[in-house]
């Protein structure tokens, strides 16, 4: 079971804001820890996983409950 | 061993910039990608507001490139009433609509350059190529942004650097001139050739208007909102209207804003607060939003107009709802006629 530190709320925001949101709130945790993100814009499916392939961190898990979206963040470095 | 060169590289995601960030790559550079977020991105914006049931999602292409590259990107929001001031007071003007390209430039590039300094980099780039833009990317417009931008020869362009004045990473010998590109002109041949050198697949074809403000359309609507509502007023709720749907003036004081799918009807609905919003009752219509003081008449006409764009299973007397804050009318459409809609529609 993912266990996060931290919860972000982007319900009702567009990417690229949840996006810009997530790099902020990354920030505030330490290097392990996860955070959990809450959106939804269907585009974060999208613009999630090339975020933290570019920035290296890892997507651990994506869940999808209808048109709302859990996604989980560890922070690699 | 010493500590590799840093730079800042301002990334689009199109195929120039990939390029430019491959390049210096190759030449050992540690790159550091930044994105700006201004609200007058076309994809941004199609990634918005159209309907959700598209089949392929529209993807952003800074954050793909990263990802493709394995280059960190930082996204800054710059949209604000410091970037609207670029827009409503230009001090090198508007290109052939109201786009302030110099200005902007200078203005992402001035915050290009704070971040370079946050981050400890030591240049930054762009994938810019002289004389593919017709405002910003000749060689005078250039010099000016550089100077302008308080750059300080800091600025490296990869795909035109030979044919530029040699830069600071240059003299410096953080980067070899040699191994940097001569393109000039439009043409995409040169980039196409690099990009299979480089390996860089899958990238979006030239863009060219990816911006709202070189899009004559909505160059109408901006110049149409500082004539009856002030530049001054300007703000990026604004902005994000005017990108969308059916705009019509009918009165100075009164404006009409009209989805044309149900992606934008959605995205009318977030701004429903101070506004009229109508609706046809029981048959699929437009959501239309009246900006100002709409008279009963008024109403009447703008409901005419929302049955005009409604299904094909609306009729004349299709009743509309027009709601305002708490409360909720029912009104019979007034028609209204194919060259007045003519004349109102901005």
């Amino acid at each position: 079971m993912i266990q996060p530190v931290m919860t972000l709320d982007t319900y009702g925001l567009l990417c690229p804001v949840p996006i810009m949101k997530t790099a902020s709130a990354i920030r505030e945790i330490a290097v392990g820890e996860v955070l959990e993100v809450l959106a939804d814009d269907p585009q974060i499916l999208e613009d999630m996983p090339a975020w933290c392939a570019s920035n290296g961190h890892a997507l651990l898990d994506t869940i999808e409950e209808g048109e709302e979206y859990r996604l989980f963040v560890k922070k690699v470095k | 061993m010493s500590k590799p060169v840093k730079a800042v590289g301002l990334l689009s995601g199109g195929l120039d910039s990939t390029i430019a960030a491959a390049m210096l790559m190759r030449q050992g550079i540690e790159i550091q990608g930044l994105t700006f977020y201004t609200g007058f991105c076309v994809v941004e914006h199609n990634r918005r507001s159209k309907t959700r049931k598209r089949k392929k999602p529209v993807r952003n292409e800074a954050l793909q490139a990263g990802a493709k590259l394995d280059l960190p990107v930082e996204m800054i929001d710059i949209s604000g009433p410091d970037y609207l001031k670029v827009l409503t007071d230009p001090k090198y003007g508007y290109g052939k609509t109201v786009n302030p390209c110099i200005d902007c430039r200078i203005f992402m590039f001035r915050r290009a350059r704070q971040y370079m300094d946050e981050i400890g980099a030591q240049f930054m780039f762009t994938g810019e190529v002289l004389g593919q833009r017709p405002m910003s990317q000749r060689r005078q417009p250039m010099n000016v942004i550089d100077r302008d931008a308080e750059l300080d020869g800091l600025l490296l362009r990869p795909l035109s650097a030979k044919r530029l004045p040699p830069t600071v990473p240059e003299q410096e010998g953080w980067v070899d001139r040699e191994q940097l590109g001569d393109i000039q002109g439009r043409s995409r041949q040169k980039q196409m050739e690099m990009a299979e050198e480089y390996g860089i697949e899958d990238y979006p074809s030239p863009a060219g208007g990816c911006c709202y403000l070189t899009d004559e359309n909505f160059g109408r609507r901006i110049l149409d909102f500082f004539e009856y509502e002030g530049k001054e007023n300007l703000t990026m709720d604004d902005v994000m209207l005017l990108k969308i749907g059916r705009h019509f003036r009918v009165k100075p004081d009164v404006k009409v804003v009209m989805g044309r799918e149900e992606g934008e009807n959605k995205f009318l609905e977030r701004y429903t607060p101070g506004r009229w919003r109508l609706e046809t009752k029981d048959v699929t219509g437009p959501t239309t939003l009246v900006e100002g003081h709409p008279s009963d008449d008024d109403l009447r006409q703008i409901a005419g107009m929302t049955v005009r764009y409604a299904g094909s299973k609306a009729d004349p007397d299709t009743p509309v709802a027009c709601h305002y804050e708490d409360t909720e009318r029912i009104l019979e459409p007034s028609p209204v006629e194919e060259s007045v809609l003519e004349a109102w529609r901005i």
